[in-house]
């Protein structure tokens, strides 16, 4: 039935629960994202997404499950079994975040340069020339004006804060990438560059991503695949198009025909 | 003797509206259709029978209620369509089945060049020669759809609804495959985009690619058929 021998998954998250207080945030949510697989988590604001999102990215630990990373040289391990400096390590090599609100993922009074140098800094590349040569290539690939090198994010528009919090993360080319609603709050012709960017990015690179989203449409057009989220569990998953035109659970179609034609 | 391209075997489609009080719309029951490498079968019957709703099965974009559905693939078992993972079902649009929906979805800011372009370039990974080359096969077919030169470096979004179409006819099609499903790819064609369309796909089957398609067009369907399925069959019995 299968087509080859497929690589194992990149991350394997099996059984992550939180809860604060009485509250349940996550309930047992298990999946899976391969090498080059784009995975949009959607749902309604409260529904779990972020707080999903920074449980297996190891920002904040759940109460109880597990999430194994394909490491470049040790296969599968658990993230959680790591050492703080490990962890910090993966977050700034194998992987990037880029947060809803570009402030929280950029140094906003250093300069762009800078910014997208940092990561190269902490893996010990101390020549300053590279640095900045990779700082140039990347804002073009972000389609930032290298000019603007020597310039604070403070001074750009919110879109360019977002494609320089993407170049800030990709400059150490991570295999996963996690994205808190990295469109909302910009502007429809913002967004729509950022989506195609991000699209083109994730290919090239054969980038793995996390993406949550309330934008049925910004799923659509960026995942191959869907995790629907209500009240801390996942309710649907599947292939992205099977999942918004034939919803098959109560909420997801509630959600789907909620909106104007994702 | 030869084994089918695509085979369904007892297919059903239902849908339940669970916030319209839960009600069960039975849109398909006991489909059965064998296609081959080659055959061109024409879906007929009236709007709301279930054409649509067949294809989106094979394609998978629907999920089936009951039945099967199996693919052949080259040098192995054929795929189980309503049990593929995600991952397979990817993996099988992207090598073994096309489908030219009816309407185009715009990707905003690429040029209708590269959408086209797009199916062949995704093989051609970085190989520059494979790069031109689905550039040049994509400025070919832009050419015999006659979409006019100065729009193939401007995102289709903007383009009149024939255009729109003909891009999606082209991206879908450019890379040969050995099943294409087609819904209305000829609705809002002028005669001679028709015709090309129709020349298209007797080139596509006589290349040995099995085509299912749903025609409005009664004399696009003539053209183009090697079989005619009236869908009205594949209704349980009232």
């Amino acid at each position: 039935m299968t087509f080859d021998i497929s690589p194992p998954p990149l991350l394997q998250v099996r059984g992550v629960s939180k809860r604060y207080g009485d509250r349940v945030a996550l309930q047992d949510v298990s999946f899976d994202v391969w090498p080059g697989e784009v995975l949009a988590v959607v749902g309604e604001s409260g529904s779990g997404k972020s707080t999903l999102l920074n449980a297996i990215a190891a920002r904040s630990a759940p109460d109880a499950g597990s999430v194994q990373f394909l490491t470049r040289h040790a296969g599968l391990q658990e993230v959680f079994a790591m050492t703080e400096a490990q962890q910090r390590l993966l977050a700034r090599t194998d992987w990037g975040f880029v947060h809803q609100n570009a402030a929280d993922g950029l140094r906003m009074d250093v300069s762009a340069g800078a910014n997208v140098g940092e990561r190269l800094m902490g893996l010990g590349e101390r020549n300053y020339g590279r640095l900045r040569a990779t700082a140039i290539e990347w804002l073009a690939r972000v389609e930032i004006e290298p000019a603007r090198i020597d310039d604070a994010p403070r001074t750009f528009s919110g879109g360019m804060r977002q494609r320089l919090q993407i170049a800030r993360n990709l400059v150490t080319q991570p295999r996963l990438i996690f994205m808190d609603e990295p469109t909302s709050g910009l502007d429809v012709s913002v967004q729509a560059r950022l989506l195609d960017l991000l699209r083109q990015l994730t290919r090239k690179m054969q980038l793995a991503a996390v993406i949550v989203t309330h934008d049925l449409a910004v799923a659509r057009l960026l995942a191959h695949r869907m995790i629907v989220m209500q009240r801390g569990q996942v309710v649907e998953v599947g292939l992205t198009d099977q999942v918004l035109d034939d919803p098959q659970h109560s909420y997801t179609q509630l959600l789907v025909s909620s909106v104007l034609q994702p | 003797m030869t084994t089918p391209l695509l085979q369904l075997t007892g297919v059903a489609k239902r849908f339940t509206l669970h916030n319209q009080n839960g009600i069960e719309l039975s849109v398909l029951d006991n489909a059965n259709l064998s296609v081959s490498a080659g055959e061109c079968v024409v879906l007929d019957g009236p709007s709301g029978m279930g054409k649509s709703t067949l294809l989106k099965m094979i394609y998978a974009n629907y999920r089936t209620s009951a039945g099967s559905i199996a693919v052949a693939l080259p040098g192995r078992a054929p795929l189980e369509v309503t049990q593929a993972t995600p991952r397979e079902l990817v993996q099988l649009r992207k090598d073994t089945i096309g489908y030219v929906s009816q309407f185009l979805r715009v990707i905003p800011r690429v040029s209708a060049l590269d959408v086209v372009a797009e199916p062949l370039m995704e093989d051609a990974g970085d190989d520059p020669e494979a790069l031109e080359s689905a550039r040049e096969q994509a400025c070919a077919l832009l050419t015999r759809l006659r979409i006019p030169e100065r729009l193939w470096h401007l995102p289709p979004a903007t383009f009149s609804g024939g255009e729109q179409q003909r891009i999606n006819i082209a991206r879908n099609m450019i890379k040969a495959r050995p099943l294409l499903l087609l819904d209305e790819p000829t609705a809002s064609l002028d005669a001679a985009n028709t015709q090309t369309v129709i020349d298209l796909i007797c080139e596509a089957t006589a290349g040995g690619t099995a085509v299912v398609g749903i025609f409005h067009d009664v004399h696009v369907g003539n053209a183009g058929a090697t079989r005619r399925v009236n869908v009205a069959a594949f209704r349980r019995a009232a």
